[in-house]
């Protein structure tokens, strides 16, 4: 140590500067191997010592898928044909946004141990719980796939159309994540605030119930269903669930999509410079 | 090139209580005030580190003493880049590789082997990378079949074993070292201490908290005292604890 010569002040960008904030986001990019790793070893993790291990993901949700499949069908009156692979592809989708946001909430403060002891990017702990989820939706497209065969779902080249919108679902869940994360951090009543509003969310969105079918129903409760359209989880779905199903492209939802990506992302981007460097502070 | 600076720094660490933390106060305290109080102004604030200009360079060996509660973890992990000044500005160059508390950041469900793989990726390694360390790191260790047990069947000790194992294995350019790292016996001890010179030496800085005058002087050469979250006193190791401790902890031993 230099005792006799006095430190002077270091040129370094300030903890609110955007390179800081973009290079957390580059920096953990450069450790993907590292949440790679962690994303996978959380899922054998949950599993460990069952016998079926990861694929308890798989069934789990093929139980659910059919049981509420046929409950539904028969409730609304509809062919357990159409109504099952709906079901199905709707459950999936719902449980990756679901699983990102409400495992956002708590995204950092369930890493506290490491965020405390490693110097590492925060963005790591967001790709892993990403990674996580998509891995999740990855066991269940498998139920999915039996519903194609034994359904004959009519899917065609618009099969394609799947991978960009979950492209989206997946940079949206980033950045629903890095937002709740760090106001959940600092305000501990957002975590069970936003579980609450998910599972409202759940039952305003068609999941289990077809936006179609109210459409061409009573004009009166037609009128009424449109609100809906407010639902962004609405569009979410949809960009995914139709052409996973065979159904028709529908412009708007794609552009709503797009647009709630650019704008959350420049929110989330935001909260990233200004509380960034606050986080280790507040778990 | 490998340094730390550190100018005026400060950390204050916020102490939510259970009221403060949650949205009603902010937001019912915001209408009552009628003004725009910061929500952060009626939160009690522990003033952890104040004023801290520290500049560290390749070579440095530095032991931080202090009583408990006197900066010396906050100050590591300002210097490890985790906290950063609320007021102030640090710099960190180099590769940090930090053993704080032990058993924090490790999982214990999972095997040691596992764990060093995880350790490493975190210190910015790749799985390749420490996959060919391992075996090494088993043989520095002495943990032999141990390595594929899970993490919770460990003793403290051996805890620290793994610790230190993997971080004297990537070529950190800054190594950490909380007080934690006593938990060894002497033995071990020995063979870190030279496995840590020779690091020291190779590559970098090494700052090292502890409340044992023999460990301190064994990797240490100069000395920082932290009191009440401020720097007492930096210099020559022997005369810092000299005046922390009122004599010289070396009277009357035959130790430089």
């Amino acid at each position: 140590m230099r005792v006799d010569s006095p430190p002077t002040t270091p040129v370094v960008a300030g903890s609110r500067a955007w390179s800081r904030a973009v290079g957390d986001l580059a920096e953990g990019w450069r450790h993907r191997e590292l949440w790679g790793h962690l994303g996978w070893q959380d899922i054998r993790q949950r599993y460990r010592r069952s016998v079926l291990g990861p694929l308890w993901i798989t069934l789990s949700m093929a139980v659910t898928a059919v049981a509420l499949g046929l409950l539904y069908s028969q409730l609304f009156g509809q062919p357990l044909k159409i109504f099952l692979p709906y079901v199905t592809v709707g459950f999936i989708v719902w449980g990756f946004i679901q699983g990102c946001v409400n495992e956002g909430t708590e995204v950092f403060i369930t890493n506290e141990g490491l965020i405390k002891h490693l110097p590492a990017p925060l963005s790591v702990h967001v790709f892993r719980l990403v990674w996580r989820q998509t891995l999740f939706f990855g066991h269940n497209l498998a139920v999915y796939a039996v519903m194609l065969v034994a359904f004959r779902v009519p899917i065609g080249w618009d099969l394609l159309l799947a991978i960009p919108a979950f492209v989206l679902l997946v940079i949206n869940g980033t950045w629903v994540a890095f937002l709740v994360g760090i106001v959940s951090t600092r305000f501990r009543d957002i975590p069970p605030v936003t579980q609450s509003i998910v599972q409202l969310m759940f039952f305003m969105t068609p999941i289990v119930w077809m936006y179609d079918q109210l459409l061409a129903g009573d004009p009166r409760m037609a009128q009424r269903a449109r609100l809906v359209e407010f639902n962004p989880f609405l569009h979410f779905v949809e960009i995914l669930r139709r052409p996973m199903l065979g159904q028709s492209f529908e412009p708007r939802h794609w552009l709503i999509t797009i647009g709630i990506t650019v704008l959350g992302c420049l929110v989330a981007l935001v909260f990233l410079r200004n509380y960034r460097a606050r986080v280790s502070y507040w778990v | 090139m490998v340094s730390i600076d550190v100018y005026n720094a400060s950390v204050d660490f916020p102490i939510f209580d259970a009221k403060s933390r949650s949205l009603k106060k902010a937001v019912l305290g915001l209408g009552k005030a009628g003004g725009r109080i910061g929500v952060e102004a009626r939160v009690p604030v522990i003033e952890a580190l104040r004023d801290i200009s520290v500049s560290l360079r390749h070579g440095d060996r530095v032991g931080l003493i202090g009583h408990n509660g006197a900066g010396k973890s906050t100050l590591l992990r300002l210097l490890s880049g985790i906290y950063e000044p609320t007021r102030g500005s640090s710099r960190i160059v180099g590769k940090v590789a930090p053993v704080f508390d032990l058993g924090v950041g490790m999982d214990p469900e999972i095997s040691g082997y596992e764990n060093v793989i995880i350790r490493g990726l975190f210190l910015g390694m790749t799985r390749r990378q420490m996959e060919a360390r391992v075996d090494e790191i088993a043989e520095f260790t002495e943990l032999g079949g141990y390595m594929s047990m899970p993490l919770r069947t460990y003793s403290t000790g051996m805890r620290v074993r793994l610790a230190l194992g993997v971080v004297t294995s990537i070529d950190p350019e800054i190594l950490l070292l909380d007080e934690g790292i006593g938990a060894v016996d002497a033995e071990f001890m020995a063979k870190a201490r030279d496995r840590l010179h020779a690091l020291v030496k190779r590559s970098g800085i090494l700052v090292f908290a502890s409340h044992s005058d023999e460990f301190l002087l064994d990797l240490c050469d100069t000395g920082i005292w932290m009191d009440h979250g401020q720097i007492r006193e930096h210099g020559k190791l022997r005369e810092v604890l000299t005046h922390y401790k009122g004599r010289d902890p070396f009277d009357g031993k035959d130790r430089p």
